[in-house]
């Protein structure tokens, strides 16, 4: 690993000893970071490291308690986001900032849509600009017209990503763009980023996914508790996980248990849903069966109308060998049935209550008895959750909106887990988790599959399907395509499975 | 740790598209009608009453409403009208204007000694002011409505207070100072003056009621129309794209206290007289005007046209129930399940309209 001492070029964006503390929390402790032109400087470290913290006060949306800004060289004091845009600094956030009751055209067009001659703005003339930019970005697959809140997360990103693009930014921080992006659009947001370095953008992005930041990264910035430990050319990934964890992980993929005898826990027979056709499947007690394919193509409506959040049409579904009918959430937590969604902000958290009510939601019915005791009980099961899941916040009762995006994560997953389930629907879960915790998830899986619950998985990450399942189904196009178990449990076989269009079984 | 591929898995020729988004896009008027699902549906119900309202008017008066009834109606309707008008402003940032009532009652109040020019002395009849005094009269009740709107936009955004504290507490200093200013129902508005707001007999309030219309449309088509739905939408967001959030803020409870200030003018010179309490009602009309009109309480959807429809809405219903010999004990009854019926509809259209993913 070589490290950089005195970087020749002259940063387009430095920030040096920024400090900034949340209540108790320091977010950020005496980091510094820069970039320089026509570089991808890459910025990890784990979940609560104060990547995204960094990143809003250099895109001047927070301010720092100490330190100082520079740009170009000049020491700046942003009094917000437009003062940093008229430096040209433009910043992909993590949580999005995209309007939702407007269209995608006034967001994309927002103070900067033309005008008529009256000077009052021509919506049919920012539609068409919006169009434009669209087309000439590469996204013309999205409808300007739209509403933000009716397209899907994904185009969300897209959109978010192409605003800041569109302004051909000197330096452009994004913040886990990836994370909600389906592959073909995380290859259309590479070409992008390749695009503006060679034109001498300098850009800084963030991901908990090395492969990512092997293929595009020029430098690579580490995180650890608030402050930078280095910044590296070139960097092995296990050399960057005990950098950024403080510790050496043996191996990121826990040995999986072996096959479970054939006891199945939940059957499908026929089953139709809304973009999901004939699909017949069988989970056994103890399996973890992978579900594999490429986003959009029928896991996500599988997993929530096998949850009762949205609706089945047509076939059977037994669970422990009884044929039931699911037609909302509660009822399939009655049948055992646990679903862990990838959009913590929209699906699952209540981000104003503290991270304790967060956690214990799910059983709170359970606590309800033991009255008097339950305040105690209801500490402890949290704060053994926090403890197994190495969950960062201060306390019990912070807000679990104030915790990093990661952290958010493991909250929602450590709640299904109190609710002991015996069937685990876990859609996307590591997604915007860091290495260490990955790996940690994978072990809880791996226990939770040697207890007998059955566990469906589903992950965008063919890496993780590989290593974690027992079998792995490719569905493409709402129908199961193929079905790999043994030798072929593999990433790429996975991934060409799925793009392909007939598999001969 | 696992050998990891040496290309990252996804780079492998895609097929094309799955789905091809762009074949199935929607023609632009079903996403203006998604998007203004209120404004529509409070179009539709105002049909309805108007439909209804002739009806029961027939079977009462043995003939169809006519001329007169249409700008009695309109001159009646338009003090509630800009009430409505006003409150869409601050609702649509998602705060709540409570003291709306108290900037009418004031309004109303100073419209009464000054249109004709009692308040500075002016000799002559009371109730024959000049055109200066009318002009010089109107102005200094619309400056009027637009600092109480300044005093409450200030407290909510420098004194990052609730909106429904703030103006909770100014409705009820508004209503003081109200009845300093015109202790006794009184005072006169020059006929003149009356004649050109709300002419009993020639429709100019239809004039004016275009006119408000015609300005909302400009609004919408404003970099501050625009701010306003962004900070109503999401605050934080709109200010990390660089909205000016709390001048947009301040402007919009402005621009509703001088839209108030307009109703206390209306009210005025429908009244001919002034009243300092007469305004008190408009702070819950006003919110049931905007709310039948499509405007989410929750801020950043809805539209002033919508109000503007809510408005009348509200006001046929009062004259339906009029002429079917309702009980007015039971009015406000019937007014609430009217008004309940239109939200459960604007929600239920709305989200049959929303495009599911
Ligand atoms: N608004 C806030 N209020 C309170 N605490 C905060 C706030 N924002 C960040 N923090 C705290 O600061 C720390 C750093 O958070 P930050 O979001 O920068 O982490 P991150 O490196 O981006 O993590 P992730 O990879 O999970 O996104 C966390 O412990 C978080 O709880
Ligand atoms: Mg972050």
């Amino acid at each position: 690993m070589a490290e950089l001492d005195g970087v020749q070029a002259e940063p387009a964006i430095e920030g040096r000893g920024l400090s900034r503390s949340y209540g108790g929390v320091h977010a950020l402790n005496d980091a510094s970071m820069s970039a320089v032109a026509g570089e991808v400087h890459a910025l990890v470290g784990e979940n609560g490291a104060g990547k995204s913290t960094l990143i809003k006060i250099l895109g001047g949306r927070t301010r720092a308690d100490t330190g100082t800004v520079s740009v170009g060289g000049r020491e700046v004091k942003f009094a917000g986001p437009d003062a940093a845009h008229r430096l040209g600094v433009w910043t992909v956030f993590q949580e999005l900032t995209l309007l939702p009751w407007m269209s995608v055209a006034e967001n994309l067009m927002i103070g900067r849509e033309p005008r008529s001659r009256l000077g009052l703005i021509d919506r049919r003339g920012m539609e068409r600009r919006a169009e434009d930019t669209l087309a000439a970005l590469g996204a013309e697959h999205i409808d300007p017209l739209a509403l933000v809140e009716d397209i899907p997360l994904s185009q969300r990103q897209t959109v978010e990503i192409v605003r800041a693009i569109s302004y051909e930014p000197d330096i452009l921080f994004l913040d886990e763009p990836t994370s909600s992006l389906v592959e073909r659009e995380v290859v259309w947001l590479f070409g992008q980023i390749r695009r503006l370095r060679d034109r001498g953008t300098a850009l800084v992005f963030t991901s908990h996914r090395w492969n990512e930041i092997r293929d595009i990264a020029d430098r690579i910035t580490v995180f650890r508790s608030g402050r930078n430990v280095g910044t590296f050319k070139e960097l092995p990934e296990d050399d960057a996980v005990t950098l950024m964890t403080g510790r050496r992980l043996e191996a990121l993929y826990p040995q999986r248990p072996p096959p479970p005898p054939a006891v199945p826990a939940l059957a499908l027979k026929s089953y139709n849903a809304r973009g999901v056709r004939d699909v017949s499947l069988e989970l056994r007690k103890g399996e973890i069966l992978g579900l594999g394919g490429l986003a959009g193509h029928g896991h996500r409506e599988l997993f929530f109308s096998l949850f009762g959040a949205e609706k089945m049409i047509a076939g059977t579904v037994e669970v422990g060998g009884k044929a039931v009918r699911i037609r909302n959430p509660r009822e399939a937590m009655r049948h055992g049935i646990a679903l862990v969604p990838e959009d913590r902000k929209t699906e699952g958290l209540l981000l104003a209550m503290s991270v304790r009510d967060n956690a214990t939601l799910a059983v709170l019915r359970r606590l309800a008895r033991f009255s008097i005791l339950r305040h105690v009980r209801e500490r402890q099961l949290a704060q053994g959750l926090i403890d197994r899941l190495r969950v960062r916040t201060p306390g019990l009762s912070n807000p679990v909106g104030a915790l990093s995006g990661g952290n958010q994560q493991k909250v929602l997953l450590g709640r299904w887990l109190l609710a002991e389930p015996n069937i685990f629907l876990l859609y996307d879960v590591t997604r915007g988790v860091d290495v260490a915790t990955k790996h940690e998830i994978y072990e809880l899986i791996m226990r939770l599959a040697k207890e007998g619950r059955a566990i469906m998985l589903y992950s965008s990450d063919a890496e993780e399907l590989a290593h974690l399942s027992h079998r792995v189904l490719v569905m493409r196009e709402g129908r199961i395509a193929a079905e790999l178990s043994g030798a072929e449990l593999d990433a790429e076989i996975i991934v060409s499975a799925a793009v392909r269009d007939r598999i001969a079984t | 740790m696992p050998k990891l591929s040496s290309r990252p898995p996804c780079v492998i020729e895609l097929p094309p598209e799955p789905r091809a988004v762009s074949d199935n896009r929607r023609p632009r008027w079903v996403h203006r009608l998604a998007q203004e699902a209120g404004l529509f549906l409070a179009a539709t119900m105002l049909g309805i009453a108007v439909i209804l309202y002739c009806v029961v008017f027939l079977i009462a008066q043995r003939h169809l409403p006519g001329g007169f009834e249409l700008t009695s109606t309109v001159n009646s309707t338009l003090p509630l009208v800009l009430a409505a008008v006003a409150q869409t402003l601050v609702v649509l940032t998602r705060g709540i204007d409570l003291s709306v009532g108290g900037v009418i009652d004031l309004t109303n109040g100073l419209a009464a000694i000054t249109l004709d020019g009692s308040a500075w002395g002016h000799a002559g009849q009371p109730g024959t002011g000049s055109i200066g005094t009318m002009i010089l009269g109107s102005l200094l009740v619309l400056a009027v409505g637009g600092v109480c709107g300044l005093i409450n936009g200030l407290l909510v955004t420098l004194g990052r207070l609730q909106p429904i504290l703030v103006t909770l507490a100014t409705l009820s200093i508004f209503q003081g100072i109200a009845i300093r200013v015109l202790p006794q129902p009184g005072g006169a508005v020059p006929q003149g003056y009356t004649n050109l707001l709300a002419n009993p007999n020639w429709p100019t309030s239809v004039l004016w009621l275009v006119a408000l219309a015609v300005m909302w449309w400009m609004f919408r088509r404003t970099r501050f129309g625009v701010g306003v739905y962004a900070i109503g939408n999401d605050a934080a967001g709109a200010a990390a794209i660089g909205v000016p959030v709390a001048s947009v803020r301040i402007l919009a409870y402005v621009l509703g206290g001088v839209c108030s200030g307009a109703a206390g003018l209306f009210l005025a010179a429908t009244a001919t007289a002034g009243d300092a309490t007469a305004g008190n009602t408009y702070t819950l009309t006003s919110i049931v005007a905007a709310v039948l009109g499509g405007v989410s309480l929750f801020g950043g959807r809805g539209s002033g046209i919508g109000a503007i429809f809510g408005a009348f809405v509200s006001s046929m219903i009062v004259n339906i129930l009029f002429f079917a010999h309702i009980d007015p004990l039971y009015q406000s009854f019937y007014e609430g399940v009217f008004l309940i019926a239109a939200v459960v509809l604007v929600g239920g259209i709305g989200h049959l309209l929303r495009r599911r993913y």
